[in-house]
C-alpha cells in the first residue's frame, strides 16, 4: 500500500498542486502592488463584473431546470425519457468550441433566427445575452444530475404520506420533496456556479472577445498573455483560482453539515 | 417487504406529464438541441459531398487524428492512475486525506484557461524545474492529463466503496495473494465504472479546448488540435469546414456517451 | 364507515397483481389482509387507499363510490411499513402536518398534537427528529399523524415488519387497544399469521391475487376453504393422504384400527408444547404436538413405536 500511496501522491503533486503552487507564486513575483494594479484595472473590473452577470443569471435558471427534469425524470413515466435523460448529458462532453459555433449558428446575422432579432434590434451574438446562453448550455447537467440520484433514494413514501393527509400535489413538493432534496440541489448550485466562473471555450467564440465589453475574466486571462502582460494573466488566475478554491471549500462545508446532520 | 415486482414509483392517478414537465423538456430543445441541429444543417449544407471534403482537408485531418491519438493515450493513463488514485482514497488512511480527496475536484473548479496558464508555467519555457514541453505534443497531453483526472477518479471511488469485503477476504483463506485477489475479484467489480469514467474523460479529452490552447501553441500538424482547428476555421470565416468537424467531434461524443450511460447502468 | 372493493383488478405491465377481487370490511372492525410476499394483499390496501388506480372494479366508502377519487381526497389515514417519516420535521410537526395543510387555527393544532403524543405515549419527544427514535416510536408517530386527521379509515402497509421481535408484540398489542378506545375502521396488511390471529377480528387471505378466505380467525383456522390457507394459517402435517393440524393427533401406546404405525424420530421441547416428529413404517414423515403434561405421561424416547391417531374422533373402545 505504502508504495501506491507515494504514487498517487507524487502524480497529484506534479499533475495538480505543482501548477497551482506556481502561479500564487508567478503572481506575487513582482511585488503584490504590481499584482492589485493589474486586477483593478476598469478592463479587469469590468471583466470580473460580466463574469459575475453570467453566473447570477445562468445559475439560477439551471437550478429551477435542473429541478423540474429531475422530478420528471424520477416521478414520472413517459415515452421517450430515456432519450431525454441522454440528452441531458450532453453538455458534458461536447466542445465548448462546438457549443460556440452551435450559437452563433442559431442566433448570429446569418443564422437561423439571425433575420428576427436584428429586425427586433436584438443582439445575441458578440453581446452578453450569447455569452449567457452559452454558459447556460454549459452548466446545463449539473443541478438535475445532482438531484436525481437523492430523488431516487428518498423515495415515494414520504410523498405518499403527504398526499394521504391531504395534500395537494404542490404542497407535497414545497414542504415535503424540495426540503428533503436540499442538499442535491446545493451540490449542483455549487457545481454549476464553479462552471459557470470558468467557462472559457464557448463564450470565447461567441464574445468577439472585446476588450471592456464582452470580455470575461476568464478571456481576459487569455488576453492578458497574449498582450505580454504575464502578470496581468497570472494575477487575473488567481483570483479565479481562488474563487474555484473558494467553491471547492464550500463543497467540502455542505458535505460536512450535510453530514452532521444526518449523524 | 410486501410490494410486487415491476412496481414502479408511481403516482396513483394517470401520469400526465405536467406543465413544469412540458417547459423542461422546451427549455432543454431550445438551450441544447436547437444548436446542434443547427450546427449539424449547416456542416451538410452544401451535400455529403462538401462534409466530405471539409473533413478530408489535410489540416483537419491532422487535428483529428492527433486528438484521438493523444486523448486515448491520457485516457489510458488516467484510468490507471485515476483507478490507483482512487483505491488510495478508499482504502488507505493518511493525514491530509480529506484534504486530498478535496483537491481531485481542482480540474472542477479550475477555469480551463487557467489551468493551461498553469501547466504553461511549470512545463513551459520559464519553468523552474527545467522541463519544457511547450509547442509540443507532451504538453497537450499534460493539459489532458490535468482536465480528465478527476473523472475516473470518481468514477471508481464509490463503487469501491461499495464492494463487498467478504469476497476479498474469502480468495485471501483460499490462497490467493493480494495482486490475483485485485485482478480476479476486484477490477471485474471495478471495470463498469473504470470502463464509464474513462469513457467520460475520453469525451472531454477530445473536446477540451481552454487548458490546450496556450501550451501547445496550436501549430498546425504538429499541436493543433481538432477545437482549436475548429476555432480556427471559424475566426477564417470557413464556417462549413468548422461545422463539418464539429458533427464529428459531436457523433464521437454521442458514441462516447451512449457507451458510458449503459455501463453506469449495468 | 365500511369499505367495500368490488372486483378489483391490477396489472403492473404483464403482471396480474390483482384477479377480480372483492373485500368487505364492516364499519369500524379491524380487518387484515394476510398473505405471503407477492400475493397482492400491498396491492390491494394501495388501491384502497388511492394510492394506486385499479384496472377495473370499484372502491366503496360508506356506499361512496371513490374509485377515482385521488389518495389526497378519500379521507384515509396511511401507515408505512418504513415509517415515511418528514425527516426534517420534528415529531409535533410531523404529527400537526394534515392539521396545518387544513389551515387549522395554531392552538387547536397544538392542543390535538398534545392529545395524540399522549395517546401514542411520546409526550416529551415532541420536538425531537425522527432520526433520534427508535423504530417503534416512528411508528408510534407515525400512527399518531395519521390518525391526527380524523380518517374515516386506517390503512397500515406491514406496519410492524421493520421492528424487532419484542417491540412488534408490544404494538400489536396495543394497536388492538387503540382500536377499542377509537373505532376506526381499520385495515392491515401482514405476511405474519399469527399476527393476524392475534389482533384481526377478521382475516382475508390473500395469494396469487386472489382472496382464498374471508372469515374470523377461528372460522380461518379450524374451517379452512382451501389446502392454500390450511397450511398457510396454521401448522401442518400429513398423514397418508391427509393433511391434518399436529396438535390434533394423539400419540397412544397401543396399537388401534385406523391409527398409523410410527417410530419415534426425534422429540423436541418447545417450551409448553412439545413436538414429536416419527417416522411411519409406510408415508412420508409426520409432526405431532403434544402439551407438556401429555408428553411426560408417555415417555417418550427416541426409537421408540407408537401408534398416531386422528385425536377428533372419539376412541374407539
Amino acid at each position: 500500500m505504502k508504495g501506491l500511496r507515494f504514487a498517487a501522491l507524487g502524480y497529484l503533486a506534479a499533475i495538480l498542486v505543482a501548477p497551482v503552487g506556481l502561479i500564487f507564486y508567478r503572481t506575487f513575483e513582482r511585488g503584490i502592488g504590481a499584482a492589485w494594479e493589474s486586477v483593478t484595472t476598469p478592463e479587469a473590473q469590468h471583466a470580473f463584473w460580466l463574469t459575475l452577470v453570467m453566473v447570477v443569471i445562468a445559475v439560477p435558471l439551471n437550478t429551477v431546470f435542473g429541478v423540474a427534469t429531475a422530478m420528471l425524470l424520477e416521478r414520472r413515466e413517459f415515452r421517450g425519457k430515456a432519450v431525454l435523460n441522454s440528452i441531458i448529458d450532453l453538455p458534458f462532453a461536447i466542445s465548448p468550441v462546438v457549443v460556440g459555433l452551435a450559437l452563433i449558428l442559431v442566433y448570429g446575422r446569418t443564422g437561423w433566427f439571425g433575420d428576427w432579432f436584428a429586425e427586433n434590434g436584438i443582439r445575441i451574438i458578440f453581446s452578453t445575452p450569447g455569452m449567457v446562453l452559452a454558459t447556460i448550455f454549459v452548466c446545463l447537467p449539473f443541478v438535475v444530475r445532482e438531484v436525481q440520484p437523492v430523488l431516487r433514494e428518498i423515495g415515494t413514501e414520504q410523498e405518499e404520506a403527504a398526499r394521504t393527509l391531504g395534500a395537494t400535489p404542490a404542497q407535497t413538493f414545497w414542504r415535503i420533496t424540495l426540503p428533503a432534496i436540499r442538499w442535491g440541489v446545493g451540490y449542483g448550485v455549487v457545481l454549476s456556479t464553479a462552471r459557470a466562473l470558468g467557462e472559457f471555450g464557448a463564450v470565447a467564440v461567441v464574445s468577439g472577445r472585446i476588450s471592456g465589453v464582452t470580455e470575461t475574466a476568464t478571456l481576459r486571462v487569455q488576453e492578458r498573455f497574449e498582450a505580454f502582460d504575464p502578470v496581468g494573466a497570472y494575477s487575473a488566475s488567481v483570483v479565479l483560482a481562488l474563487m474555484g478554491m473558494a467553491v471547492l471549500l464550500f463543497m467540502n462545508l455542505l458535505e460536512r453539515r450535510r453530514r452532521r446532520m444526518a449523524a | 417487504m410486501a410490494s410486487l415486482p415491476a412496481s414502479p414509483a408511481r403516482p396513483a392517478i394517470a401520469a400526465r406529464v405536467p406543465l413544469a414537465g412540458g417547459v423542461a423538456v422546451l427549455y432543454l430543445s431550445v438551450i441544447v438541441l436547437l444548436p446542434l441541429a443547427a450546427v449539424t444543417a449547416k456542416a451538410f449544407e452544401g451535400g455529403i459531398g462538401e462534409f466530405w471534403e471539409q473533413v478530408t482537408q489535410p489540416q483537419a485531418v491532422a487535428a483529428l487524428k492527433l486528438t484521438l491519438g493523444i486523448s486515448l493515450v491520457v485516457t489510458l493513463i488516467n484510468v490507471v492512475m485515476g483507478t490507483i488514485i482512487a483505491w488510495v482514497l478508499v482504502r488507505d488512511d493518511f493525514r491530509g486525506k480529506r484534504l486530498v480527496n478535496t483537491l481531485i475536484d481542482l480540474p472542477f473548479a479550475l477555469p480551463t484557461i487557467v489551468a493551461g496558464l498553469t501547466l504553461l508555467a511549470l512545463y513551459g519555457s520559464r519553468s523552474p524545474i527545467g522541463i519544457d514541453v511547450a509547442y509540443t505534443r507532451i504538453g497537450v497531453a499534460m493539459a489532458l492529463l490535468f482536465v480528465t483526472l478527476p473523472f475516473v477518479v470518481r468514477a471508481v471511488q464509490p463503487t469501491l466503496q461499495e464492494v463487498d469485503r467478504d469476497m476479498e477476504e474469502a480468495a485471501a483463506s483460499l490462497g490467493a495473494s493480494p495482486w490475483t485477489t485485485f485482478r480476479r475479484v476486484v477490477l471485474p467489480n471495478l471495470r463498469p465504472a473504470i470502463v464509464a469514467g474513462g469513457s467520460l474523460a475520453f469525451a472531454r479529452a477530445l473536446g477540451e479546448f481552454g487548458s490546450v490552447v496556450l501550451i501547445s501553441g496550436n501549430l498546425p500538424y504538429k499541436t493543433e488540435v481538432a477545437s482549436v482547428f475548429i476555432f480556427g476555421q471559424i475566426e477564417n470565416d470557413n464556417v462549413h469546414g468548422a461545422a463539418a468537424v464539429s458533427v464529428v467531434l459531436l457523433l464521437a461524443a454521442v458514441v462516447l456517451l451512449a457507451a458510458a450511460g449503459r455501463l453506469a447502468r449495468r | 364507515m365500511a369499505i367495500e372493493a368490488t372486483d378489483i383488478t391490477k396489472h403492473f405491465g404483464d403482471f396480474k397483481a390483482l384477479d377480480g377481487v372483492s373485500v368487505n370490511v364492516p364499519n369500524g372492525s379491524l380487518t387484515a389482509l394476510l398473505g405471503p410476499s407477492g400475493s397482492g394483499k400491498s396491492t390491494l390496501l394501495r388501491v384502497i387507499a388511492g394510492l394506486e388506480e385499479p384496472d377495473g372494479g370499484t372502491v366503496r366508502f360508506g356506499g361512496r363510490d371513490v374509485t377515482h377519487v385521488s389518495a389526497q381526497n378519500r379521507g384515509v389515514g396511511f401507515v408505512f411499513q418504513h415509517y415515511a417519516a418528514f425527516k426534517h420535521m420534528t415529531v409535533r410537526d410531523n404529527i400537526a402536518f394534515g392539521l396545518k395543510i387544513r389551515k387549522q387555527p395554531k392552538d387547536k393544532i397544538k392542543a390535538r398534537v398534545d392529545e395524540l403524543l399522549g395517546l401514542v405515549h411520546l409526550t416529551g419527544w415532541a420536538d425531537r427528529y425522527p432520526a433520534q427514535l427508535s423504530g417503534g416510536q416512528r411508528q408510534r408517530m407515525a400512527l399518531a399523524r395519521a390518525l391526527a386527521v380524523e380518517p374515516e379509515v386506517l390503512l397500515l402497509d406491514e406496519p410492524f415488519g421493520a421492528l424487532d421481535t419484542r417491540v412488534r408484540e408490544e404494538l400489536r398489542e396495543w394497536l388492538r387497544r387503540l382500536h377499542e378506545e377509537v373505532h376506526v375502521t381499520t385495515i392491515f396488511v401482514t405476511h405474519d399469521q399469527q399476527e393476524a390471529m392475534e389482533v384481526a377480528e377478521q382475516i382475508v387471505v390473500v395469494n396469487d391475487g386472489r382472496i382464498e378466505q374471508a372469515g374470523s380467525p377461528a372460522d380461518v383456522y379450524e374451517k379452512p376453504a382451501t389446502p392454500f390457507v390450511m397450511e398457510f394459517v396454521g401448522p401442518v402435517t400429513r398423514v397418508g393422504e391427509r393433511v391434518v393440524r399436529p396438535h390434533d393427533l394423539d400419540i397412544v401406546q397401543d396399537a388401534e384400527p385406523g391409527a398409523l404405525e410410527a417410530m419415534v424420530q426425534r422429540v423436541v421441547y418447545l417450551g409448553f408444547e412439545v413436538r414429536v416428529e416419527l417416522v411411519p413404517t409406510d408415508g412420508p414423515p409426520v409432526s405431532v404436538q403434544l402439551t407438556r403434561t401429555e408428553a411426560d405421561a408417555l415417555e417418550l424416547a427416541e426409537g421408540d413405536i407408537v401408534w398416531v391417531r386422528d385425536g377428533r374422533v372419539p376412541a374407539r373402545a
